[in-house]
């Protein structure tokens, strides 16, 4: 399937050409993994956080989670790549094959956490890790950064960016090994308007070419109706709501039926 | 949130960004010239008021004396060994005590056993001045060259130890933790975030103990030595040759200038990566 090339953005907006699509649809051989997660609880000092959380994310699939601030997201992503261990519960990723893997699972911060005295181009080789030849980690990482349109300030130093550039490096740190699964926790929280807008796209685009399995923590619920296949409300650290989004893409930002689902993901985290 | 949480620099330097280097042409401003005046001013009322008899020329020689004992100790060579004897005290101090103050500040700013173990010894010792020890080390080591390392590495170790576990215990947490997503443990994780993050510390700790180095040496020169600058003006004291104990205290005022300015230069070259340390770009 050939996706039309998207000359307006998620709110109508005409995209600048170098955010347009590429087309034919580029996926890797190794598609997302999936997400089993079972009876995961999480508590800090007794005071329990995530409660007997049930979830099943299909391979490639783009969940966004939502929720008031400090019901657990950021937690429940942590919990993911293995910055916390749970209190009890299981989190398992499960392959193509349908057997559970381990995976190189990412995450992007808020803040882009760029080493300041590595230029751009080895902070995106720290993405690789160790073992992999120098010729080769470079390759990989202009690679990464042409991805995110950043291949120009590879040899730059990260204070020299703007906020949307370190984002992006950040980015493609992440996407430089190729994961099966990334979480992205509130990237786009510290961008202004404008950059949002671009930035959305970016990562629209990168994932519908990869293929990784996204987690997207985000405070604004429009933003996760206009990326998101899925987008589920977390309140306390339960599941309040799970709503399927099988609008095509691209999508338009203020369209009847997205409005809709939006002002019932609001009521679902006011309720 | 400390300056050294955002600053630092990796044993290998990075490769950093390939901007086309604008070396400016080397030309001296009239302006770059400003700083020098008032010295100049100085010398040249010294040099008056010696001649003009205003004061006594055995308690204060004119300048011009000064460079003649200049010239003196230097065709007789006595200069060259005397700074000789100065500087390999001063560097051999500086490198025992500096590695031993860098190793410790290392140790207690990563590993909690250590700091409890040690740390609270150390902040007692630090409140000593070290010069109150002569007496004792005198003692212990008579008045040869140990007596002086002794001192010296003592002086510098304390700056450096206080500056280095700063550095360390600030290095930002939020990419300690990016290292841990990225796989980074042990070494990997010191060489490419914690050293570069503590850099900057360690280097104010540097340049501090830079000034102490010199202070202590100063006064173990001249407590005893058979060699050194601080030794040159002890015995030029006894022979009244007023001139070579000035000439004494300008050769360390310019080796302390050197140090601090062979510092300062690592400092530049190692931290380019530091907005502080970058000059705009002209387009
Ligand atoms: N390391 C921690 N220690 C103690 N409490 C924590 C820790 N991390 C998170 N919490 C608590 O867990 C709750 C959920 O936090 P978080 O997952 O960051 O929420 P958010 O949904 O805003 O990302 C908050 O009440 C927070 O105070
Ligand atoms: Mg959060």
């Amino acid at each position: 399937m050939t996706p039309s090339i998207r000359t307006k953005n998620v709110w109508g907006r005409d995209i600048e050409p170098e955010y347009e699509t590429r087309s034919p649809r580029q996926r890797r051989d190794e598609p997302g993994v999936g997400i089993r997660i079972e009876g995961l609880s999480k508590s800090f000092d007794d005071v329990p956080v995530l409660h007997d959380l049930d979830l099943e994310v299909p391979a490639g699939q783009f969940l966004a989670i939502v929720g008031k601030s400090g019901c657990g997201k950021s937690t429940l992503l942590r919990l993911l790549v293995g910055l916390d261990t749970p209190t009890s519960g299981h989190i398992g990723f499960v392959g193509p094959d349908g057997a559970e893997t381990e995976p190189s699972a990412r995450i992007v911060f808020q803040e882009p956490r760029l080493l300041p005295w590595a230029s751009v181009i080895d902070n995106v080789i720290v993405g690789l890790g160790e073992g992999v030849n120098k010729r080769e980690a470079r390759r990989r990482a202009e690679a990464a950064l042409a991805e995110v349109q950043l291949a120009e300030k590879a040899g730059e130093w990260p204070s020299r960016l703007s906020g949307g550039q370190r984002q992006r490096a950040a980015l493609a740190r992440a996407l430089v090994s190729q994961p099966g699964f990334l979480a992205l926790d509130e990237p786009l929280g510290a961008l202004d308007a404008l950059t949002r807008i671009t930035m959305q796209a970016l990562i629209e685009r990168v994932w519908r070419e990869q293929g990784f399995t996204a987690l997207f923590v985000t405070h604004d619920v429009g933003e996760a109706v206009a990326l998101a296949d899925r987008v589920i409300v977390l309140d306390e650290g339960r599941i309040a709501l799970d709503i399927a989004i099988d609008h095509p893409r691209p999508r338009q930002r203020g369209a009847a039926d997205l409005a809709e689902i939006e002002g019932r993901l609001l009521k679902g985290i006011f309720k | 949130m400390t300056l050294a949480a955002e600053l630092g620099k990796p044993i290998t330097l990075p490769t950093g960004p390939r901007i086309p280097a604008r070396r400016r042409a080397v030309q001296i401003s009239p302006s770059a010239l400003l700083p020098f005046l008032l010295p100049l001013a100085v010398v040249l009322l010294w040099q008056a008021a010696t001649s003009f008899g205003w004061i006594t020329n055995r308690l204060m020689p004119a300048p011009i004396q000064v460079v003649w004992a200049f010239w003196d100790k230097l065709v007789t060579g006595e200069l060259a060994v005397n700074i000789q004897a100065s500087a390999l005290r001063a560097i051999s101090g500086l490198l025992v005590g500096g590695s031993i103050g860098f190793l410790l500040g290392l140790a207690n700013g990563i590993s909690r056993l250590s700091h409890a173990l040690t740390d609270t010894t150390l902040q007692m010792l630090r409140t000593i001045p070290n010069l109150a020890l002569i007496p004792l080390v005198i003692l212990w080591f008579g008045i040869g060259e140990e007596a002086k390392l002794f001192l010296t590495a003592l002086g510098v170790f304390f700056p450096i130890y206080l500056n280095t576990l700063h550095g360390v215990r600030n290095v930002d947490p939020q990419l300690i933790e990016m290292g841990r997503v990225y796989g980074m443990n042990g070494w990997t994780l010191f060489r490419k975030v914690i050293f570069p993050g503590a850099l900057p510390s360690i280097f104010v700790g540097l340049r501090f103990s830079l000034g102490i180095m010199w202070l202590t040496l100063i006064v173990a020169e001249s407590m005893a030595a058979s060699s050194g600058i601080g030794h040159m003006a002890n015995s030029a004291r006894e022979f009244m040759m007023t001139d070579v104990v000035i000439l004494a205290l300008v050769i360390y005022a310019l080796l302390g200038k050197l140090a601090d300015v062979i510092a300062l230069t690592l400092e530049r070259l190692t931290l380019s990566w530091n907005p502080a340390y970058q000059k705009p770009v002209r387009t």
